[in-house]
């Protein structure tokens, strides 16, 4: 389990926009995209985000964490997050 | 009802480097408090403020600033007579200084303004920005004036290193990242602006702007930053949006706290990796994009005319996050009448 707090200011529409209100940085993301970072918001951490995926999609474990990993990094990167 | 006042500006020069005072006039149109009639001071014929009808309703044409400040008071007296003027904002930097030595005369006539002091519009030259930094305990990138290319190069080897910014003394910045584009620079911005030249610490970070507004008592009354979200080829930016960020507000009102200004501004500001604030600039007036204080919801053209006219207005703290300004091009058809008119007259 791993907890990942999403920058505060960070807010993401219905249709994937995903706003940073303190940088004024605008992004898109897919669907996959904003089921994560919904729960990201809610609280939830990277073991119930992955349980979540794994029942959503046919993808084995490994692969899927691995993408949720590259995901997170993405979003460090974009001063959305801290890991 | 609201009561009717007749306000002048400048800066009706909307082109590829716009100046404000379309952007002034708009928000004053839309102030909630008065009726305002706006007249344009225009200084050459091809202003296209002078031609936009629906935002200004007439326009002079006034002596540039270089004329002296007692040619201008003169036309100035002429339009008042006609026009009965009871603010007036000048828009460019370069006439603000006039327009500070002006001030009293201007009031002795019944029109007002609401402008810096004369020290603090000096404090906040280019030149002397690190002085005003370390007088008012603010992080400035360091900075030096340089008098000539010879100049120059010695100031950057003792004081700085590559790259460098190199700044005109009104307008324009450019990264030199060698020897030869600082000298190229240097005599570019020379030639357009005169000297000195300023050369500044790069400091690598992102570009944010804070409009804000002082009362000239230490108070805050409106702080919205906005980051440039679309920058043309000449570094002016198009299009930006507001942001959330407090450490911006706290550094304006920190700024007008400390230095009592008056007066609308314009703060340059980067923020770098550590999220430490740098003051680049002050631009000492309303900048083009004031009118997305308006959209944002803080009329800060509007709270200084209330100011400017001696009545209250309670400082706001309030404004909406994520509201864009996109600026685009529109070609307006102008009769050769009115061309004609304002060419020959000095009037439209």
């Amino acid at each position: 389990m791993k907890s990942v707090k999403l920058n505060e200011n960070v807010a993401v529409s219905e249709n994937g926009f995903v706003f940073n209100a303190q940088k004024g940085d605008s992004f898109s993301t897919n669907d996959t995209g904003k089921i994560i970072i919904g729960m990201l918001q809610k609280g939830h951490d990277t073991d119930e985000i992955l349980a979540e995926l794994l029942q959503q999609f046919n993808i084995d474990g490994p692969t899927l964490e691995k993408d949720l990993y590259d995901f997170l990094k993405t979003l460090e990167q974009l001063n959305l997050l801290s890991l | 009802m609201k009561k009717s006042v007749t306000v002048a500006l400048s800066g009706l020069n909307v082109v590829d480097s716009p100046g404000p005072g379309i952007s002034v006039a708009r928000a004053l149109k839309e102030s909630p408090d008065f009726d305002v009639k706006i007249i344009g001071l225009a200084y050459e014929v091809m202003e296209p403020g002078i031609y936009m009808r629906n935002e200004i309703d007439k326009t002079y044409q006034v002596p540039f600033p270089s004329k002296g400040h007692e040619v201008l008071l003169e036309r100035i007296k002429e339009i008042h007579a006609k026009e009965s003027i009871d603010l007036i904002i000048p828009n460019f930097d370069a006439e603000l200084m006039p327009y500070i030595k002006m001030q009293k005369k201007l009031a002795d006539l019944g029109i007002a303004t609401f402008l810096p002091t004369e020290e603090q519009f000096d404090a906040r030259l280019k030149g002397n920005l690190q002085d005003f930094g370390q007088k008012y305990g603010i992080s400035v990138p360091k900075s030096v004036a340089a008098f000539g290319v010879e100049d120059m190069l010695r100031k950057i080897d003792n004081y700085t290193q590559y790259p460098v910014m190199v700044k005109g003394k009104f307008y324009e910045a450019y990264i030199a990242h060698s020897r030869e584009q600082a000298v190229y620079y240097y005599n570019k911005l020379a030639a357009k602006w005169g000297t000195p030249i300023i050369l500044q610490q790069y400091v690598k970070g992102r570009e944010y702007n804070v409009c804000a507004l002082g009362d000239g008592k230490g108070t805050l009354i409106g702080a919205v930053p906005m980051r440039k979200t679309y920058i043309t080829d000449t570094g002016k930016g198009w299009a930006g949006i507001t942001i959330k960020d407090d450490d911006l507000v706290e550094m304006a009102r920190h700024m007008i706290e400390q230095t009592q200004w008056r007066g609308g501004l314009e703060l340059e500001l980067i923020k770098d990796e550590r999220e430490n604030v740098y003051l680049i600039e002050i631009n000492p007036r309303f900048p083009a994009w004031v009118y997305l204080t308006v959209g944002a919801g803080q009329n800060q053209p509007a709270d200084m005319l209330k100011l400017a006219l001696g009545y209250e207005t309670e400082p706001r703290t309030h404004f909406e996050v994520g509201k864009m300004f996109i600026r685009y091009s529109y070609d307006m058809i102008v009769d050769l009448q009115d061309f004609a008119q304002f060419s020959s007259t000095g009037e439209l």
